[in-house]
């Protein structure tokens, strides 16, 4: 096991340098982001080399990647161009982004698995049909709608909520912009779990478990459920990744700062150090995430062994 | 879900009850929402620091317009350049200029401004080492290509051509004639600062001070601000209100739901999809009025095709294929007006504004267009590419229209095309490397109300903002003699004589001039616009 998680961590290190130096390249192929900051005229070039002297951008790229690596290396993730240290913008940004995901994620196994459960034992019932029916509305429906649907009705008509998150993005502020967030996913893993437990309702164990004469639940839960569970956290696993990083609509609908808003503002801004800086914890992220998701699948299923 | 909104009104109403007793006890709370007599209102996060010389757009303005006042200050109505500090500015010559700083004014700190807050603030501002995007603001003051030269280290660290003569008083001496300069004292990187931008920077930055009607009581970067009424600021124009709280939004759609919900109290940008609701949505709390923008299609002169004679009569048969006021009906609901000329009406007719001045030119004539087209041996490599930043400002929208209006005009489906560049930034890049082959998008945003400002930095050759390089000894030599010129009616005729000369070519195309648009709940009252489209917010007044 141990040295099974060092192996993997190993692993990162290449997946981690190619994934920073596409990022790198990507940025850059965009062209010279100090002609963006002088508004509707051309910055006069005196300025305009010192402020590329300052911020290297007068070196080689492959130099410019180097010192850039180095800096991160030493937790230095550069500044950007209003004058912050992306650090600085990191603490501000990451805190309430992972607020929403796991007020995402959450809603994701409560309400999914549970839907998924309650499906699976009860395939081509009433209630069966009609949540598929329900989920394939929600994943047929583009985020944005639902988003500017709900912030519409429940912000404007209804007054239940304010349509905007608050600077200080609360987890209560956050119930609304998490759900539209997980709604997509939300449905997915509905429909997975409920095919997983559908299928493993005929398997031996659980048969074997019934008559043995256990009682209903703990059949459902510590057999069933386990086992049915694989597919369902690798999913889950992934999509943590995916919900921090891709945020992006949600995050700009209800104007919540985290870290799809600074994405964005790097990117129209051409920074390259914020986008860098911020898509390199992402992919450490999604990382770290798979990583975890790996480790679960020995808990849950004990013919699983790493070595 | 719902507490919050139900708790803010129990404690409106408690506050109402107990108004009578004790009615400051309710103002002063710092949410979203604002309370009291603070109101909130949208922003966008400012691209650079707040520094007066390095900030160049809107957002970043809107704060100094609030926490800074400087020699002159533009009325808020009429655009004109009226004395706030400055007592006297006077000259005999047009070049040396001596002025004197009104007593009795602070900085919000307690420290008064004096003579050396201006001098000191306008050598920072200039000098080539502190990267201050504004700097060629300075350029007319003498000694400016030592502390910012074009290339190479700067050879002096103090503009040659500011002397403190005493302590409220000092010269400037410029290098050329510019009998406007005072009138240009307004802009925000003339403001004064405080000993304490130099002496503790990063302090500063993190909140500025300075001497306006508002100061900064908290400023998160990057998503709020919450300014605070004055109480010592000895200004005529007070704060009418207690404070304004700034909310950053990243969607101008966002903000303006939130003013529908009574989330957010002003919204000054009401985005172009709303256009259609908003005088419903908002029971009349909307306003729509002038703003000193020009919006223009530049051409690049660097390329040999457009620099003909016969691609004059192509660009005015251009122009003349363009349906005006069809597209500023449909597109823009009347936030936008058919261009005329090619300054704003925000100057006013004194100020140079001549309503007509392109003539026929800009009047839609389709026939007359073809024929132009014709005449000047059709269009350059058979089609016009109109390139634009598709990122902000619905851009898209109306280079289509305007693409479909001249193709209409022209009979040829292929005569127009529009291309879009990812962001702003690349767009500014491919401009600024001369790799426009066809007309462009050019907005022009006035940094100070005359009509010297929207000629200029445009047309003059090899000048800041012009980005298609058009020259003509003409216009120039008129430009210089109207800087020359020490009446202002005269000057202001050089000017439109100059700008006679700018039709004459169609060194660009004038589309429309642009309005500033806001919108408000019932909580605000006399909400006004200034020129610059920044909403007037010592003039608000809440509750």
């Amino acid at each position: 096991m141990g040295r099974y998680v060092v192996r993997r961590l190993l692993q990162m290190v290449p997946v981690f340098i190619g994934a920073t130096l596409l990022i790198f390249l990507m940025v850059n192929v965009m062209g010279d982001p100090v002609a963006g900051l002088c508004g509707e005229r051309q910055c006069d070039p005196a300025t305009a080399a010192q402020l590329k002297r300052e911020f290297g951008l007068d070196r080689p790229l492959w130099q410019q990647y180097a010192t850039y690596m180095g800096n991160v290396f030493a937790g230095n993730f550069g500044t950007a161009f209003n004058g912050q240290p992306v650090t600085e913008l990191m603490a501000s940004a990451f805190p309430v982004t992972i607020r929403l995901t796991v007020v995402a994620v959450l809603f994701e196994i409560v309400i999914g698995i549970v839907l998924g459960v309650m499906t699976g034992l009860r395939r081509g019932r009433p209630v069966d049909t009609s949540v598929l029916v329900l989920t394939l509305v929600v994943i047929s429906v583009p985020t944005f709608v639902t988003g500017l649907l709900l912030q519409l009705l429940l912000g404007v008509k209804w007054g239940w909520i304010k349509p905007s998150v608050s600077p200080a993005a609360a987890f209560g502020e956050l119930i609304v912009p998490g759900l539209v967030l997980a709604s997509v996913s939300l449905a997915y893993v509905t429909r997975l779990t409920r095919t997983s437990i559908a299928e493993n309702r005929r398997s031996d164990y659980v048969r074997t478990a019934v008559a043995k004469g256990l009682p209903r639940h703990r059949v459902v839960t510590r057999h069933l459920l386990r086992n049915s569970l694989i597919p369902v956290v690798t999913f889950i696993g992934t999509d943590i990744g995916a919900l921090m990083g891709g945020a992006i609509v949600t995050e700009r609908i209800f104007n919540i700062h985290g870290v799809g808003y600074q994405l964005y503002q790097g990117i129209l801004r051409q920074n390259t150090q914020t986008v860098v800086g911020f898509v390199t914890v992402l992919v450490l992220v999604f990382l770290v995430a798979n990583l975890l998701v790996d480790l679960l699948y020995a808990v849950l299923d004990p013919r699983i062994r790493y070595a | 879900m719902r507490s919050p909104r139900a708790v803010k009104r129990l404690a409106w109403a408690a506050c109402v009850m107990a108004g009578a007793l004790a009615a400051a006890a309710c103002g002063g709370g710092v949410g979203s929402g604002g309370s009291g007599a603070v109101l909130s209102s949208s922003w966008g996060d400012p691209q650079n620091p707040l520094e007066p010389a390095n900030t160049n757009e809107v957002q970043g303005g809107k704060v100094l317009d609030m926490v800074f006042r400087g020699l002159k200050r533009y009325d808020p109505r009429t655009g004109k350049a009226k004395n706030m500090l400055a007592q006297s500015i006077e000259t005999t010559d047009s070049r040396n200029f001596t002025i004197t700083v009104r007593d009795g004014w602070k900085f919000s700190n307690g420290e008064p401004v004096t003579a050396k807050s201006f001098v000191d603030a306008w050598n920072y501002g200039a000098s080539l080492r502190n990267n201050q995007k504004n700097a060629y603001f300075f350029g007319y003051i003498e000694g400016y290509d030592q502390v910012h030269p074009e290339t190479g280290r700067q050879t002096a660290d103090t503009l040659s051509g500011l002397k403190v003569t005493g302590p409220r008083t000092f010269t400037v001496r410029l290098n050329q004639k510019f009998s406007t300069f005072p009138d240009t004292l307004g802009y925000a990187a003339f403001d004064p600062l405080p000993s304490t931008f130099f002496t503790d920077h990063e302090g500063w930055i993190a909140k500025p001070v300075g001497n306006g009607p508002y100061r900064i009581e908290s400023y998160t970067r990057g998503s709020a601000m919450n300014l605070r009424k004055w109480d010592g600021y000895p200004g005529p124009d007070k704060a009418r209100n207690d404070g304004v709280t700034l909310l950053v939004y990243t969607d101008s759609n966002t903000a303006y739901t939130d003013v529908l919900a009574g989330n957010l109290d002003l919204v000054d940008d009401v985005p172009a999809t709303q256009l259609k609701n908003v005088k419903t949505d908002l029971n009349g709390r909307y306003i729509n009025t002038p703003a000193g923008i020009i919006q223009t299609l530049a051409f690049p002169y660097y390329d040999p095709k457009w620099n003909t004679p016969g691609a004059r009569k192509v660009r005015t048969g251009l122009s003349m294929a363009i349906n005006r006021k069809q597209i500023t009906d449909t597109i823009f609901r009347g936030t936008r007006t058919p261009a005329t000329d090619w300054t704003s009406p925000v100057l006013g007719a004194d100020g140079g504004y001549k309503a007509g001045l392109c003539g026929e030119a800009c009047t839609y004539d389709p026939a007359r267009a073809r024929q132009l087209v014709r005449e000047g041996g059709g269009l350059p490599g058979g089609q016009v590419r109109i390139t634009y930043n598709a990122d902000t400002g619905s851009h898209k929208q109306w280079v289509d229209a305007v693409c479909n209006s001249i193709n209409n005009a022209l009979g040829n489906d292929k005569a127009c095309v529009g291309n879009p560049v990812g962001t702003f930034a690349d767009f500014r890049n491919q401009i600024s490397q001369h790799k426009m082959s066809g007309p462009f998008r050019a907005g022009w945003q006035m940094d100070y109300p005359l009509i010297q400002n929207f000629l200029q930095p445009l047309y003059y050759t090899n000048a800041s903002s012009n980005d298609g390089k058009w020259s003509d000894k003409r216009f120039d030599h008129l430009v210089d003699q109207a800087n020359a010129e020490s009446d202002r009616a005269r000057a202001v005729q050089l000017f439109q004589q100059a700008e006679g000369v700018v039709r004459d070519n169609m060194a660009a195309i004038p589309l429309w001039y642009q309005n500033g648009s806001a919108g408000y709940t019932d909580r605000l009252h006399d909400v006004a616009l200034n020129p610059f489209s920044v909403p007037v917010y010592d003039e608000i007044k809440v509750g």
